[in-house]
This record gives C-alpha cells, structure tokens and sequence, in this order.
C-alpha cells in the first residue's frame, strides 16, 4: 500500500453533495480485472461530453487545475456501490488526498485501504475552501497526517481532523490490514474450534424469552 | 443491561478486540461475484496466500452477464474477460461456483436466501453494498471494498469498528397498494441518503413483523441507500418457515439445535440503540423518487418539493438534480409519460413480486410506449415463475421475461436505459447515469411500475385497484 505523510497541494473544487460512486467510476468501466487505469474515467460523464470531448466548465479539464492533488467536495462523499474502483480511479487520476464534511462508510474504508486519505472537516471549513478556491484557483493546502490538521495556507486557517489511530499507522507506513489480521492466525484457528460451544452456552445461558413467544401470533 | 441483536451476533463473531484497534470480526458467509473480485485474487497470489476457508465461499456470475441467450457464449469481449476470470479464480482456489447454466446461478443477494445459505445469526459479506439483504434474516450482513475481498479470502475475518445501532419502528398496518418498497422508500426520503451513515439498523414495529420474508429483504436491501452499514430484523416464525427445507439449511436435529439458538436473537428489552425513530405505516403511501439519490422520493400523489424549501447550501445540489432529471419543482408526477419499465434487481425480483406484477397485469396489456422488462433474480425465480404460468401472462401483456441477473439495475451488461429516456424501476438506485448513460430512474415498488407498463404514464396504483375491485 501506498505511504502517506503530508502533503502541500493545489486542490480541485466539486461542490456537489451526494456525489456517488456512480459518479466517481460509472458502472460500464468496471469490467476491467486489473486495479490500473480508472483514473482515465474518473467522473467520465460529468468530464466529457457525448463525443468524448473534454467540457471545459468540469474542474478537471480546467488547466488551472492540471496539477492539484487534493480533491475537495460536498457532504457525503462516496456514497452508494461498494467499488473500490472510485477509490483506485482517484488514486490513478492522481489524487492523494479527498476533503468532504461527511464521506460514506464503505468509500472511507476503500480510501483507507489504498492509501488515499479522506479528511473529513466542518461544513464552515468545507465553505471557506471553496470561498478562497474561488477566489484564486492557485490556493494550497497543507495536509499533515502526523498531527491530523489540514491548513488554508493563504489564510492560515487550520482544522484537525480524525483518523483511527491504527488507520494512521498503517498509512504512515504503508502497512496493510491482511498483513494485521495474520498475525493473529490462531486467534482465527481458536475462534473456530471454540465456536459451537460458544453458540451452545449462549442457548443456556439465554434468559430472556423469544418475544414472539410472547406476542400474539395471528398477523 | 441487555444487548441490541446487533451486539448479540457481533460479540458472538469477535475474534479479537483491542484498544485502539478495529475489531477482527469472524465471518461465516462470504458471497462473491465477478466484477469486485478479480484484483483481489491477483493479490492472493502476489502474497502466495490460498483462500483460507474455500468452503465458506460461494461464487455466482450476476453483475454483467446478458439476460438474453445465456447458454450461448457472452458477446461482450470484457464481461466474459471478467466471467471467465471468475471461473478460473473459483477453480485455482476451490471455491463452489454458481455461473451461467447452473441452476443455483442469479443475483448473489437473490440466491443466498433462496438456497438457505443465508441464516439467522451468522455474520455475511459480500464485495458489493446491497448486502444488506440478508440481514432481513437476522444476521449481520454488509457491503465491503475489494481489499476488504482479499482479507476475508485470506483470513475468513475483516477489520472493522463495531457498529452503532439505530432501530427504526413502524407500527400498524399498510394501505392496500402500498408495499415493503415503499416503506423502504418512504423511510429514506425521511432520513436523507446520508442518514444511516454509520449505523446498523434493526428494523422493528408491527408493520415490520407483519412483512413476508421478501418484503424483509427489500427493506434491508435499501438500507445502504441511507449510507447504514447495515440493515436487519430479528428473526421469527416467518423466518424459520422460509428457511425450512431449503437446499443448505439445516436438516434434522441440526434444525432444532438451530431453531434454539436463533430464538436468542432479538435485541433485550432494556438494550439500548444509539438512536431510535419510529413510523406510522397509515401515513405511508404508493412512493415515487423523482431525483438522482434515492433520498429524493416522495408520495406518487404528491408534486415535486421547490427549491426553496430546500436547505440554502443544498439548493444547487437539489436544482442540477431536477435538470438532469427534465422535471420541474412544484409539479405533479402522475401523468407523465414513462418510456421503460425495468423490474428487477436484488430489490425486487424474487417470486413474490414477480406473482404480485403477474396478478395485476393479467388480461391486460402494456401501453404502446412503453418497453418491459422483467428479469428475475436468479434461475429458481425463473423456473418457478414458469412452473407457474407467470411467463404467459407477461407474454399476453406484452412484457419480456428475461434471464436472470443484475441488468438494467446498473446496465453494465447490454441492458442499458437510452438516454433521456425515463424507466419506472423497481431497482433500488436513482444516480445519474446508474441505468446508462443520461437515463432518468424513477424507483417505485413493483406495482407501481406494472400500474405504469400499464398505463403508459406515472399511475397511482391505488386509482387502478379500486377501478379493478
Ligand atoms: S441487482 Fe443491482 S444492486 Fe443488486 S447486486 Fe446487482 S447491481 Fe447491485
């Protein structure tokens, strides 16, 4: 997995809400087997138009942005289908880090195991990075995972913002959770060995009863 | 104090916790498909790592499959790249495969269930976020990435935080016309398409428990369209004479012993849920969305919320909705002339909808505008909406019945939405582009959309029933 420590970067504005995988990586591009080359469809529908032209109003086709590495979008970033696909297409696109108020569950967790870093911040932090991006698209941000704060550089405004420390880790140094969970192989082996004992002692130890035993029965 | 029935199975399936550290969960069930899974076997075999326990893992081919000829070879030289992936993959490491031609083959939250592979109290993932289905049986079920694939094929086990829980109760009883779908529908157009996020939620209340086991299973499926982890509902004698007699549940004394130990699953009386929400099934009606997240619905009767009343830094959000969508806020939706109706999708295509569509298209026929497609969730649902001479009254309606798998709920296969077009759909997602490029998704229950085949037009089902009784 790729490491990740801190980042100084112009960014890229999407403010939209709701943006959803969907969006991200459309549906008919997930045919392929290999983790590479997504990042030439990222946003495909909203990057290009129906002869395959770049739009010149969609943020990434904008020059001034050709070189940020910091995505910036609305609430709820990520949500709906589980393809980590949108994570590997932002990545190949070539973005390290994606900055939301909210992000959806499954995405944050595809984020994280990839190495691409959600930061999620305030709607008030979200709104001043738009406010300042608009006016100068050359805005930078720093991101400093080692103490968890992003910073506006021109205005010096700053937020911390929460990873699970055992996520930090792994970020930091790259190290993934398969690596994690086998390191803890027995556990797993004696989890196994021990499971219908357990399922029998919990029959036994159950106090309370079945509530439809004490419901009436005709629905 | 008690313990929500969420608790109850996550502690069960606790291999290990530690402070500062996810849980490593132990999961029973790992369900696959051939479109989330490829990069993750290449991973296995950079790390030389075998699956660690094959025989808990099934495979079907459902995303991209075609729902036309599919005992002939797939067309599209990338889906059958990814299908034949999937046939190798299940062969080097072991796994039991249901693919095309096998009669166990469908949408892998169709034919969990189906087959009794799906129970009570067990832990289920699957690389894909409609997962959630399976929780209608009472167990955990969720949505996870492909890195996430790879760790469940090498350890049995995921890294993950233990859950918050919401319950969500609706009490009394649906109107006619009105279904699970649209309770599910109606639930998030309350809650917002973030609304869930983080949580589990155990779904509860008489109008819940008075739900067939299908009707469970589309209000779990859409759980994850208000960003929850997941969704379920504690198990009971609608569960277990579903299960009973299916091709791997338990048999025997094995049932009784399983019987005794799903009676333990329910959330104590004193459990405490991080958030409650109740409902009153009376103010449900027949639902309808009419933007591009499922969040955006609303009662088919109703017209479309204003800009305005929507929250200042949502506004622009709401308005590029409505454009991409050609409707107009303030307006009414019955009426409008629809141009396909796709019903399907792990939501709603088991044998209980496709009945339901069939009793009321009988001895009528679609409107000339309008193109149906009805592709079932598995081969089983297939087989027996034959057996049951279903195919016939579609037939005579003019409504083809296709060969299972996703379809039109994605289009990722050649079952694609023109754009600009409209789809009444019984799937569970609105987004742009979801059924092909630039088409317009209206989500609705089964018979709302076979009110629509109909009619031609966005129909309130209820006209339709009175006129018929
Ligand atoms: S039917 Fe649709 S939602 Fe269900 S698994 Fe297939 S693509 Fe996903």
């Amino acid at each position: 997995m790729r490491k990740f420590e801190h980042l100084i970067s112009t960014v890229i504005p999407l403010d939209i809400e709701n943006i959803d995988t969907d969006q991200i990586i459309p549906a008919r591009f997930l045919k392929a087997t290999s983790r590479e080359g997504f990042g030439k469809n990222l946003f495909c529908d909203w990057r290009y138009d129906s002869n395959g032209q770049p739009k010149t109003d969609f943020a990434l086709n904008k020059p001034e942005y050709k070189n940020a590495r910091i995505l910036v979008a609305g609430k709820n970033f990520g949500c709906g289908s589980s393809r980590e696909h949108a994570a590997w297409a932002l990545q190949d696109y070539g973005f390290d880090v994606v900055i939301s108020s909210f992000f959806a569950d499954i995405f944050k967790s595809n984020a994280l195991n990839n190495g691409l870093l959600p930061v999620q911040v305030s709607e008030e932090f979200l709104k001043h990075i738009f406010e300042e991006n608009r006016k100068n698209s050359d805005l930078e941000l720093e991101i400093d995972l080692v103490n968890g704060t992003v910073k506006v550089l021109s205005t010096l405004k700053q937020e911390a913002f929460h990873i699970n420390a055992y996520k930090k880790t792994c970020l930091i140094n790259g190290y993934d959770d398969i690596d994690f969970i086998l390191g803890n192989k027995s556990l797993i082996e004696s989890y196994e060995a021990e499971q219908a004992i357990k399922v029998d002692k919990i029959v036994a130890d159950n106090k309370g009863v079945f509530p439809e035993d004490s419901r009436t029965n005709n629905r | 104090m008690g313990k929500t029935l969420v608790e109850k199975i996550w502690d069960a399936h606790l291999v290990k916790r530690s402070e500062g550290f996810p849980d490593i969960l132990y999961i029973d069930t790992h369900l696959i498909h051939e479109v989330t899974t490829p990069q993750a076997f290449d991973g296995l075999r950079r790390r030389g790592l075998p699956v660690f326990r094959p025989e808990q893992t099934v495979a079907t081919a459902d995303h991209n499959v075609p729902t036309l000829n599919q005992h002939l070879p797939i067309r599209e030289e990338l889906s059958r790249l990814q299908v034949d992936t999937l046939t190798r993959n299940c062969n080097e490491f072991g796994i039991e495969l249901y693919g095309l031609g096998h009669p166990n083959q469908g949408i892998v939250h169709v034919i969990g269930p189906e087959l009794g592979i799906t129970l009570p109290g067990k832990t289920i993932v699957c690389g894909d976020s409609h997962t959630s289905t399976h929780g209608a049986f009472g167990c955990i079920a969720f949505g996870i990435g492909t890195s996430e694939v790879e760790q469940v094929l090498a350890t049995q086990c995921v890294l993950q935080q233990s859950p918050k829980t919401m319950k969500i109760e609706v009490n009394g009883q649906l109107a006619q016309g009105v279904s699970a779908k649209d309770l599910i529908l109606y639930i998030i157009s309350k809650l917002s398409a973030a609304g869930g996020t983080g949580f589990f939620i155990e779904y509860a209340g008489s109008a819940i428990r008075s739900l067939s086991m299908e009707g469970r299973m589309t209000v779990c499926n859409m759980s994850i369209e208000m960003g929850a982890r997941g969704g379920l509902i504690a198990p009971d004698t609608t569960t277990f004479n579903y299960i009973e007699g299916r091709e791997f549940a338990p048999k025997g004394e094995n049932w009784q012993q399983s019987i005794k130990y799903w009676q333990t699953l329910y959330s104590d009386e004193d459990a405490q849920f991080d958030s409650v929400i109740t409902f009153d099934a009376a103010d449900i009606g027949p639902m309808i969305t009419y933007g591009t997240n499922p969040g955006m619905g609303m009662a088919i009767n109703e017209t479309i919320p204003t800009t305005y009343s929507q929250p200042s830094t949502e506004q622009l959000s709401y308005q590029k909705a409505l454009t991409y969508m050609g409707l107009e806020d303030g307006t009414a939706m019955v009426g409008k002339e629809i141009d396909y109706v796709f019903i399907g999708s792990c939501t709603n295509s088991r044998i209980e909808d496709l009945r339901e569509v069939a009793e009321f298209v009988k001895g009528r026929r679609k409107a000339d505008n309008v193109t149906v497609w009805i592709v079932p969730g598995s081969k089983h649902v297939e087989q027996q909406a034959i057996a049951e001479g279903l195919d016939k009254v579609f037939e005579q309606a003019g409504f083809q019945l296709r060969e299972p798998g996703c379809s039109a709920c994605l289009g990722m296969n050649e079952d694609k939405i023109p754009a600009g077009k409209y789809c009444v759909s019984t799937s569970n997602r609105n987004f742009e582009g979801r059924q092909g490029q630039n088409a317009r998704t209206l989500l609705v229950s089964p018979l709302t959309a076979a009110a629509a085949a109909i009619t031609g037009k966005i129909t309130d089902i209820r006209e339709l029933l009175q006129v018929g009784s």
